[in-house]
C-alpha cells in the first residue's frame, strides 16, 4: 500500500491511494480489479476523534476536484458553492473527502489505464462496473484514512446514487446522508438518453472498438455528440429558452446552411468540444452503464424500503422543481421508502428553472436548508 | 419561543422521550419545543415548501407532503403520538386520515374547530349565511375547510372507527378545560376541541 503525497494547495491535498495485488477490488460482475489506484482530494483536517469526515460523491463527468482548481482545465472546483471555508461543508470544521470513481479518467483506475495482465490500456477489456463497485472503492479509501464513521455522505445526480448505495450497503458507517437530485433507479427514458450517447461514441470511426488509445486516435466527434445530447437533459426548457431563445449566433439572418446559426447550437457545440478535452470516451461508456444498471429496489427483493432497513442515519433528500432528468417524483419514491423503513428523513424540493444541474448552482435557499441540516447533524454528534 | 396556547396543551399531552409525528407542522414551533425540552424524537410533514425549508434549516426532520397522501407509507405504530392540529377539516378524506393516524400512532392528538359553536349556530339561524368567524375567517367559496364537523361529529366518528377518546379538551375564549366529548355543553361552547385518541387494544 502506497500513499504518495502530490503537491498540494494549503487547504486541499490531492493524493492517490494504490492498492496493488490480486483482487484489490472485487466487482459485482464477478470480475475483479487486480491493481487499483484511487485518486482523491481532501480538504480541512480530520479531528482527533475522527468524527468530522464528510465524503462527497461526484456526478457522471465530474471528479475529485470538488473545491479546488481542476489541474486539467484550470477551472474552479465543481462544488465550491457548497464546500470551502465558511461554506455549508465548512472545511474549517469538517474533513472533506472526494475521490474519482472507479472507471473514471481523472486518476482512479479506469479503461484508459494499463491492464496489468496485458501491459496495454484496458479499453473494453475493463470490467463493467456498478454504482456499488464505486462505493466499495470509497470504502477502501475511507478505511485507509482510518475513518470508521462518516459524519455525512453527500452527492448530486450519480453522486446521489452512490449516497443511496452507502445508505443501503454500509448504513452502520453513516451519521447522515444527503442524496440530491437523484433516483433509486434509472428509468427507461434515462437509459434511452444514455444509449444515444453510447451509440454516438461507438459510431465514431475513431472509436475503433474501444482501442483508440493503442492507435493514438480519439473519438472526439462521437463523445462530443454524446455530451451535447446529455447536456440538454441537465437543463430545462425554460432555462434554454431564457438563455438562448431563437437568438442567432454572430449573424443577423439564417444562413440557409448547417452552420451553428442559433446561439443554442453554438453553445452545445462548445459544450461538446470542451468536454472531449477532459474526458475519456470509454469512461463515458462504462460510467453511463453503471448508472443504467443502478436499481436499488431490485437489489433488495423489489422493495426499496428493504434497502433502508438497517439505516439509523439522518437523511436529507432534495430535488429541484425543473429537474426532468430525475424529477421530484423520484425523490418522493425514496422518501416514501425511507418513511416505510421508519428512517429519520427530511425532504425538500427547491423552486428553480435551472433543471437538473441546479444542485451545482448558487441557490441561497438550498444553502440555508443544507446548512441547517448539517449543523444539526454535527451538533447531534458533538462535532464542534 | 412561546407556543400558541393550543400547541402548549398538545405538547403537555406528549410524554417525554417519545416518538412524535406532527402533520402540518408549519415552521416547526411545536416540533422544536418537543425536541428541545421534552427529548422527543420529532418528525414532521408540511405542505408548504417555505415551512419545510424553515424546519430543515432549524435541524428538524420534516418532509414535504400532506395528511391525505403521505401517511400510507408509514408502518403500523411507527410513532407514539401523531398530531394533527386544526387540519382534519381541510383534508379530502378525514375518516381515512383519522384511521391512518390511529394505525401509525399508538395515540393520536387531533384538534378541530367546532362548527356547532353557538356563534356559528346563531349566524346560520339568524343570518341564513355560512358562518364567518375569527377562527374560521374564509367565505364559503374560498375556504380550505371542506369538511367541517362539530365536537360531537368527531367523537362519533372516532367511536365508529373503534377508537377510544382518552381526553377531550375544549377551547373557548382562550381557556381550556376537560369535557366529555358527547356532552351538549361541550358542543355548544367549544370554539375548538383537542382529542387524545387511542386504538382499543
Amino acid at each position: 500500500m502506497l500513499d504518495e503525497r502530490a503537491p498540494s494547495a494549503p487547504l486541499a491535498a490531492t493524493r492517490t491511494l494504490r492498492l496493488a495485488g490480486p483482487q484489490a477490488l472485487a466487482l459485482d460482475s464477478g470480475q475483479a480489479l487486480d491493481d487499483l489506484t484511487i485518486a482523491y482530494t481532501t480538504y480541512g483536517e480530520l479531528n482527533a476523534a475522527r468524527s468530522n469526515a464528510i465524503l462527497i460523491c461526484h456526478a457522471l463527468t465530474l471528479d475529485q476536484h470538488v473545491a479546488s482548481a481542476n489541474p486539467m482545465t484550470g477551472k474552479p472546483g465543481w462544488w465550491e458553492a457548497m464546500v470551502g471555508p465558511g461554506k455549508v461543508f465548512d472545511t474549517n470544521r469538517f474533513f472533506v473527502i472526494c475521490s474519482n470513481v472507479v472507471g473514471g479518467c481523472m486518476g482512479t483506475t479506469g479503461p484508459k489505464d494499463i491492464n496489468p495482465a496485458t501491459g496495454k490500456p484496458y479499453g473494453l477489456t475493463f470490467p463493467v462496473i456498478t454504482i456499488r463497485d464505486m462505493v466499495r472503492a470509497q470504502v477502501l479509501l475511507v478505511d485507509h484514512l482510518g475513518i470508521s464513521e462518516l459524519l455525512c455522505v453527500a452527492g448530486g445526480s450519480m453522486g446521489g446514487m452512490q449516497v443511496l448505495e452507502w445508505m443501503a450497503s454500509f448504513p452502520e458507517r453513516l451519521v447522515s446522508a444527503m442524496p440530491i437530485a437523484t433516483t433509486a433507479n434509472h428509468s427507461a427514458q434515462n437509459i434511452a438518453f444514455h444509449e444515444v450517447g453510447r451509440q454516438a461514441i461507438m459510431a465514431d470511426p475513431e472509436w475503433r472498438g474501444g482501442h483508440y488509445l493503442a492507435d493514438a486516435v480519439f473519438p472526439s466527434k462521437g463523445l462530443a455528440v454524446a455530451r451535447m445530447a446529455a447536456h440538454i437533459t441537465y437543463l430545462s426548457e425554460a432555462a434554454l429558452q431564457r438563455k438562448f431563445g431563437r437568438e442567432l449566433q454572430d449573424r443577423t439572418t439564417v444562413s440557409y446552411a448547417f452552420d451553428a446559426d442559433f446561439q443554442v447550437e453554438s453553445y452545445l457545440r462548445h459544450q461538446g468540444r470542451s468536454f472531449v478535452e477532459r474526458f475519456d470516451a470509454n469512461s463515458y461508456l462504462y460510467i453511463t452503464r453503471a448508472m443504467d444498471y443502478f436499481d436499488l429496489a431490485a437489489d433488495h427483493g423489489g422493495q426499496l424500503s428493504q434497502a433502508f432497513k438497517w439505516l439509523k442515519a439522518r437523511v436529507c433528500v432534495a430535488s429541484f422543481t425543473s429537474d426532468w432528468l430525475y424529477p421530484t417524483i423520484e425523490a418522493k419514491r425514496i422518501v416514501h421508502a425511507l418513511n416505510a423503513a421508519a428512517a429519520n428523513v427530511s425532504f425538500v424540493e427547491f423552486e428553480t428553472d435551472a433543471g437538473h444541474d441546479a444542485f451545482l448552482l448558487d441557490i441561497p435557499e438550498m444553502f440555508t436548508t443544507f446548512r441547517g441540516f448539517i449543523d444539526a447533524v454535527a451538533a447531534h454528534r458533538g462535532v464542534a | 419561543m412561546t407556543l400558541r396556547p393550543e400547541l402548549k396543551i398538545i405538547a403537555d399531552m406528549v410524554s417525554d422521550g417519545s416518538r412524535v409525528l406532527d402533520i402540518g407542522c408549519g415552521d416547526g414551533d411545536l416540533l422544536q419545543h418537543l425536541a428541545q425540552h421534552r427529548k422527543v424524537d420529532a418528525r414532521g410533514i408540511e405542505l408548504s415548501q417555505d415551512g419545510v425549508n424553515a424546519c430543515v434549516a432549524r435541524g428538524l426532520s420534516v418532509i414535504q407532503g400532506d395528511a391525505d397522501s403521505d401517511l400510507a407509507d408509514y408502518p403500523d405504530s411507527a410513532f407514539d403520538y401523531v398530531i394533527l392540529s386544526q387540519t382534519i377539516q381541510a383534508t379530502r378524506l378525514p375518516r381515512t386520515v383519522l384511521k391512518e393516524i390511529a394505525r401509525i400512532g399508538r395515540r393520536g392528538i387531533v384538534s378541530t374547530p367546532n362548527f356547532a359553536h353557538w356563534k356559528m349556530r346563531l349566524q346560520l339561524l339568524a343570518g341564513g349565511r355560512m358562518p364567518v368567524t375569527e377562527a374560521l375567517p374564509n367565505a364559503w367559496y374560498d375556504t380550505p375547510n371542506i369538511h367541517m364537523c362539530s365536537v360531537r361529529d368527531f367523537a362519533e366518528m372516532a367511536g365508529d372507527l373503534g377508537l377510544t377518546i382518552e381526553r377531550t379538551v375544549s377551547l373557548s375564549r382562550g381557556k381550556a378545560r376537560d369535557v366529555k366529548p358527547l356532552s351538549a355543553r361541550a358542543n355548544i361552547f367549544s370554539e375548538a376541541a383537542i382529542f387524545l385518541i387511542a386504538r382499543k387494544e
